[in-house]
């Protein structure tokens, strides 16, 4: 009978072979400090033609200075939920619940109301989003039917002293804007088609 | 006898002003300097009245953070060995000062003064010990602070002292072999002369292998990354785990003495220490046989910023050896010590004592 055979990982053959000089350690180091030396020089050395006030196209560094620069938003970025308004302000939301289901942080509570309008089921009483336990997963977002909750205002510094700060109401939720919106730019082509 | 007392003084206090500052620089050194090798701006981020000079009031943020502090100790049945551990670590390596010459003499009327706290004639014995005794203050504050993690990072760092402080023996060996003298003076004033005519004798070209071995060795004394086995601060976090407030501070300054120390001490051994290649007492003498005479003080002012600049650059380059090379592995340390450095100081001793001894000197 054959020998069983065993699977072994054969390490060894997957570990490159260091060569002699690779060894002894020290050309090696001198290789890394010759790397990190010449990042110092090359950047201090453009620091210091920034400082003299010579402008060059090439950054000294590859950080953001984050409070007075801030890096560029890619659009579909999930940031602070808002509430979509109707035209005459109320909000879009009919409390159909579907994203308080869908939603895996149980943040989301709605106490639904109704409404007199025919054409819509229900409207939100109120509409509390606990930003404590979000975890801007976006499942709301997609999950509405009736296009009524968005995470496009691009807020990202949320914070608070108590945990009851970190609860966002309905009014809140209604009063931000989007992006867009805050920048000045038209708003986006979908909004415009759902308002009637 | 007045006069040699406010020498004595004069000297102290300059090479305490310019340790205890440097030190202090190098803090901030440390930060702008690994935020711009890894392209980041590093810390800016403490201004006095909008000022904010590249983050140099970190300095003083990072001094007011340190004393304002709760200083906490403890339950340990040694708080007065747990007290002094810090003040030891600090005393020992700023002690080892007093010996480094940081330049020739002057002479002011009448009465010459050596740039130098104190021209021991047992300098070399006096550093090697102050050296050895530097570790007390590590191991007395693993030991007293009654946890394990602290034991773990003084016992480390006794280990790792004992491998690296027998090769930083032996190199001081084959200086003492070249040189013949024990006095950091001589040493310095011995590397004023000139190599074949043009280069100038420093230590390094009779000594190249001694240097890195020095230059290792030293860096394994300062308790620094590669060598911060006994910090560890991503596993032990090491010795000084139950220290706060200024006595930690203190522990985090002694680090930065110990890197300006081995700065020093790589200078003086093995780059001339003040020395300015081609310049003597009188000025300039190039070796293409011109000269340029110039005063005493223009002399030794040159002498004293040459030593600075040295010391300056020496510190810098631990920095960037600081921040490029990862932890050694504690196998990796000990392999390192006693299978290559000692076996390699020891050769170098050897070597070293044959040429001495072929050349008859």
């Amino acid at each position: 009978m054959a020998p069983r055979t065993v699977n072994v990982i054969n390490v060894s053959a997957r570990r490159r072979i260091l060569t002699f000089w690779e060894r002894i350690y020290l050309p090696e180091i001198v290789r890394g400090l010759w790397l990190t030396a010449r990042h110092f020089w090359v950047n201090l050395w453009r620091h210091a033609l920034r400082a003299v006030g010579i402008k060059t196209s090439l950054p000294g560094a590859a950080t953001f200075q984050y409070p007075e620069v801030r890096r560029p938003q890619a659009p579909r970025l999930r940031t602070l939920h808002r509430l979509v308004q109707r035209p005459d302000g109320s909000p879009r939301c009919v409390a159909c619940m579907m994203c308080e289901t869908v939603c895996p942080a149980f943040c989301i509570k709605i106490v639904a109301a109704e409404v007199v309008d025919p054409n819509i089921e229900k409207r939100p009483h109120s509409f509390d989003i606990d930003l404590g336990r979000c975890v801007f997963c976006g499942y709301c977002v997609e999950a509405c039917p009736e296009d009524a909750i968005r995470m496009d205002t691009g807020i990202v510094e949320i914070g608070s002293m108590s945990r009851g700060g970190m609860i966002l109401d309905m009014p809140t939720l209604l009063s931000l804007k989007s992006a867009d919106e805050q920048a000045g730019k038209p708003v986006d082509f979908l909004q415009r088609r759902f308002v009637s | 006898m007045s006069f040699v007392i406010g020498a004595a003084l004069g000297t102290t206090v300059f090479i305490i002003m310019f340790v205890l500052s440097l030190a202090g620089l190098l803090t901030w050194v440390e930060r702008k300097q690994s935020a711009i090798m890894q392209d980041r701006i590093g810390a800016n981020r403490a201004p006095i009245l909008g000022l904010r000079l590249w983050g140099l009031f970190h300095i003083i943020a990072d001094a007011v953070k340190m004393f304002t502090k709760e200083d906490f100790v403890p339950e340990t049945p040694h708080r007065f060995l747990h007290a002094i551990a810090p003040v030891l670590a600090i005393f020992f390596a700023l002690l080892s000062f007093a010996v480094i010459p940081f330049g020739n003499q002057i002479t002011i009327a009448g009465h010459s003064i050596g740039l130098q706290v104190v021209d021991l004639n047992a300098g070399l014995l006096f550093i090697f010990a102050m050296m050895s005794v530097a570790v007390y203050g590590v191991v007395l504050a693993g030991w007293s602070s009654n946890n394990n993690y602290s034991l773990l990072g003084g016992i480390r760092a006794s280990a790792q002292m004992i491998s690296y402080e027998i090769t930083i023996g032996l190199t001081l060996v084959g200086l003492l072999l070249v040189y013949q003298t024990l006095s950091l003076a001589q040493i310095v004033k011995a590397q004023g002369g000139l190599l074949w005519g043009f280069l100038p004798a420093w230590g390094i070209f009779f000594q190249p292998l001694g240097f890195l071995l020095f230059l290792t060795a030293g860096i394994a004394e300062t308790k620094r990354i590669p060598f911060d086995l006994p910090e560890g601060e991503s596993e032990i976090i090491g010795f000084f785990v139950e220290y706060s407030s200024m006595k930690f501070g203190m522990f985090m300054f002694a680090d930065f003495i110990e890197t300006v120390l081995i700065a020093a001490l790589v200078t003086t051994f093995f780059f001339g220490g003040w020395q300015v290649p081609y310049l003597a007492d009188s000025g300039f003498v190039f070796p293409w046989g011109s000269s340029w005479h110039l005063g005493m003080w223009m002399v030794e002012g040159m002498r004293v910023g040459a030593f600075i600049l040295k010391v300056l650059s020496f510190c810098w380059l631990l920095m960037l050896i600081r921040w490029t090379l990862p932890r050694f592995r504690f196998d990796q340390l000990m392999h390192l010590g006693w299978k290559i450095l000692l076996p390699l100081s020891l050769a170098n001793t050897l070597a070293t004592a044959a040429i001495v001894l072929w050349l008859g000197k």
